[in-house]
């Protein structure tokens, strides 16, 4: 009772942790012949809703192989009878955002370019600042920690604008750099609890034992903390990768028009073509940005689930 | 070895007294300080500095450079009096409240039909969870193309003979804010589904089987015992929800651009569009500081829980 919301976190993390949610852990009545009433009417629910799941992903491949004649014929739902991949090749290589006609790809290579350096150094500080604060506690680090937890409740939009400006005092407003800082300042607190809290599950006898021998802050982080934090870096990645990706605001906001984040020149291509839309091409688009994030969700799978009832703390 | 070490942390706690003075304070573990620094820096003048700087120029006539006069309150007059901002605000509580119970009921109710000891459970929860992953661009512009009025959904079933079903949703602009939500919650409640999966699972089997035997039927024990011992994943699910619907924004873009007119506009996107195309700092500072407000409201009651729970636990 005493603290309901930093305890249920921590339930959902051990519940998915330790049960690994598998079938030992159900409360359900007791196993019954397969086909009652009851069974039949509870997996039909299941059913519709995940027809209510799938259909998006369904209608976006099947209308992304059809060809513009065929979908001003007006039926979301048939499969293509002239099945064609040359949306797939438009929307990667030449459709129009409004200003230029590169397709998704350079959009893409900038993802790629923001994506790779702001998840390692997001990943590097976060994981400094929750060694430090769990094994080099000094004077107020936990009350910087707290406001550090509080502050990713605060909205971006509270604080976009100053950072504009002290990106553009820095010089890197309008380029990557700009981005890669922005992803990192705000991934910290989400990655620095999870961080935090895996350090402080680590036996101290391990830190002090090195202590005792000599090893300092630096020679303890690299040679017994890091080997060690393998299984959160792989959550934190995960994280960072899909948060990073998925990414829009920071993107349209402090990349420019040059280095625009595929997220950005999708919704381009998409909302602000000019002429007849060409829907195939719209949805070849908009599944090669949902690619990345669906790839690693369906490789990750038990540690995304991990990952974001980590991420529960802050969402 | 045991007492070795802790001979050695009482030595080091009798140095660490002995060199309090203020230099040694400073140069006291000088790389864990340095290595502190990106956190110190972020707190002091991302989180604290940016936000009082918005509030305090929330309060100036700043127009296209944050350079304007003091003007007390007259940007947040204004911003009442516009009727952009306040179809902005009660789209968003429609849709926050919609929302809110919806994703909270639905993902509760996923969560316990996938505890009955289904087959091919991991599946139907890969299924559920997966839009998860999605941009909410990707997710907007897929609802997009679906609720096309000539071509989608609604055009598709009129051709197969059902003349006059209508799902047009995102063309009228009394009815776009559900058109948001049903796109808002095929990417959202798969989501609450697992927090409360997890919840479900960390119940006591002891209290499944007392009530069992008292004869209790399961749907009143999900109900009237299990819901109530689930209240910790509630809260955490409610704070998470809350803050994701105020920063409502991607998907707004995405999926209707705030159309029909204005029929769709969120707070989220009256702040962009005032600070970077209308070039009025001002208002959406004001703007942006009525989105903290927001948020406090909703943060701060449950931060008071989380660090009065933590001060009773130390």
């Amino acid at each position: 009772m005493s603290n309901p919301a930093q305890l249920s976190t921590n339930v959902a993390l051990d519940a998915v942790d330790n049960k690994g949610m598998r079938l030992e852990g159900n409360h359900g009545p007791r196993p019954k012949p397969f086909f009652t009433p009851k069974r039949i009417v509870l997996y039909s629910i299941l059913f519709v809703a995940c027809l209510y799941y799938l259909f998006p992903l369904y209608v976006m491949v099947v209308t992304s192989f059809k060809t513009m004649p065929e979908i001003r014929f007006g039926n979301i739902f048939a499969p293509p009878i002239e099945f064609t991949g040359e949306p797939w090749v438009k929307a990667w290589t030449s459709a129009c955002t409004g200003l230029t006609c590169n397709g998704l790809n350079p959009g893409f290579w900038n993802s790629v370019k923001i994506l790779i350096p702001s998840v390692l150094l997001s990943t590097v500080v976060a994981a400094v600042n929750g060694y430090g604060l769990v094994n080099w506690k000094f004077k107020g680090s936990e009350i910087f920690f707290s406001i550090l937890i509080f502050g990713s409740f605060i909205p971006y939009q509270v604080m976009i604008y100053p950072l504009v400006m002290i990106t553009r005092e820095l010089g890197i407003y309008g380029s990557i750099w700009a981005v890669i800082l922005v992803h990192t300042i705000f991934g910290m607190p989400i990655l620095t609890l999870l961080f935090r809290n895996y350090f402080a599950s680590l036996p101290v006898e391990l830190f002090k034992a090195a202590r005792v021998d000599g090893a300092g802050f630096w020679r303890i982080f690299f040679e017994i903390m890091l080997p060690m934090s393998l299984p959160i870096i792989v959550v934190a990645l995960i994280l960072q990768v899909t948060g990073i990706w998925n990414d829009f605001l920071f993107g349209v906001v402090f990349a420019g028009t040059q280095n625009y984040p595929m997220t950005v020149q999708l919704n381009n291509i998409v909302n602000s073509a000019q002429g007849s839309p060409e829907y195939n091409v719209n949805m070849a688009a908009t599944i090669l940005t949902g690619l990345v994030p669906l790839i690693i969700y369906f490789i990750s799978g038990r540690l995304f689930v991990r990952g974001i009832a980590a991420g529960a703390v802050k969402g | 070895m045991t007492q070795a070490t802790s001979s050695d942390e009482v030595r080091y706690q009798d140095e660490g007294k002995a060199r309090r003075s203020l230099g040694r304070v400073l140069t006291h573990n000088l790389s864990a300080k340095i290595a502190a620094t990106p956190m110190v820096v972020t707190v002091l003048v991302v989180f604290i500095g940016c936000t009082l700087w918005t509030i305090w120029y929330s309060f100036t006539d700043s127009r296209l450079l944050p350079t304007g006069d003091f003007v007390g309150f007259e940007q947040y007059e204004r911003l009442f009096n516009t009727s952009r901002w306040n179809r902005s605000v009660s789209n968003l509580i429609w849709y926050g409240a919609f929302s809110l119970v919806l994703t909270l009921s639905l993902g509760f109710l996923l969560a316990v039909l996938l505890d009955q000891k289904v087959r091919f459970e991991s599946a139907f929860r890969t299924i559920m969870l997966y839009p998860f992953a999605l941009s909410f661009i990707v997710t907007g512009l897929v609802w997009q193309w679906i609720m096309n009025p000539t071509l989608g959904l609604q055009g598709t079933l009129r051709n197969m003979g059902w003349e006059s079903f209508t799902f047009d949703w995102i063309a009228q602009s009394d009815m776009v804010i559900y058109a948001l939500l049903i796109a808002g919650l095929w990417q959202g409640t798969g989501f609450v589904m697992v927090l409360m999966l997890a919840g479900l699972r960390s119940i006591d089997d002891d209290i499944w089987k007392a009530a069992r035997v008292d004869g209790i039927p399961a749907w009143r024990t999900y109900l009237f015992i299990v819901l109530p011992m689930m209240r910790g994943v509630f809260v955490t699910a409610v704070v998470l929800v809350g803050a994701g619907i105020v920063r409502l924004y991607d998907l707004v873009v995405a999926l209707t651009n705030g159309g029909p007119g204005i029929a769709s506009e969120v707070p989220a996107k009256y702040v962009y569009d005032y600070m970077f195309t209308a070039g009025n700092i001002g208002q959406a500072l004001a703007a942006s500081t009525m989105m903290l407000v927001t948020v406090m409201i909703i943060i701060v009651p449950w931060a008071y829980l989380e660090f009065g729970g933590r001060s009773k636990k130390s």
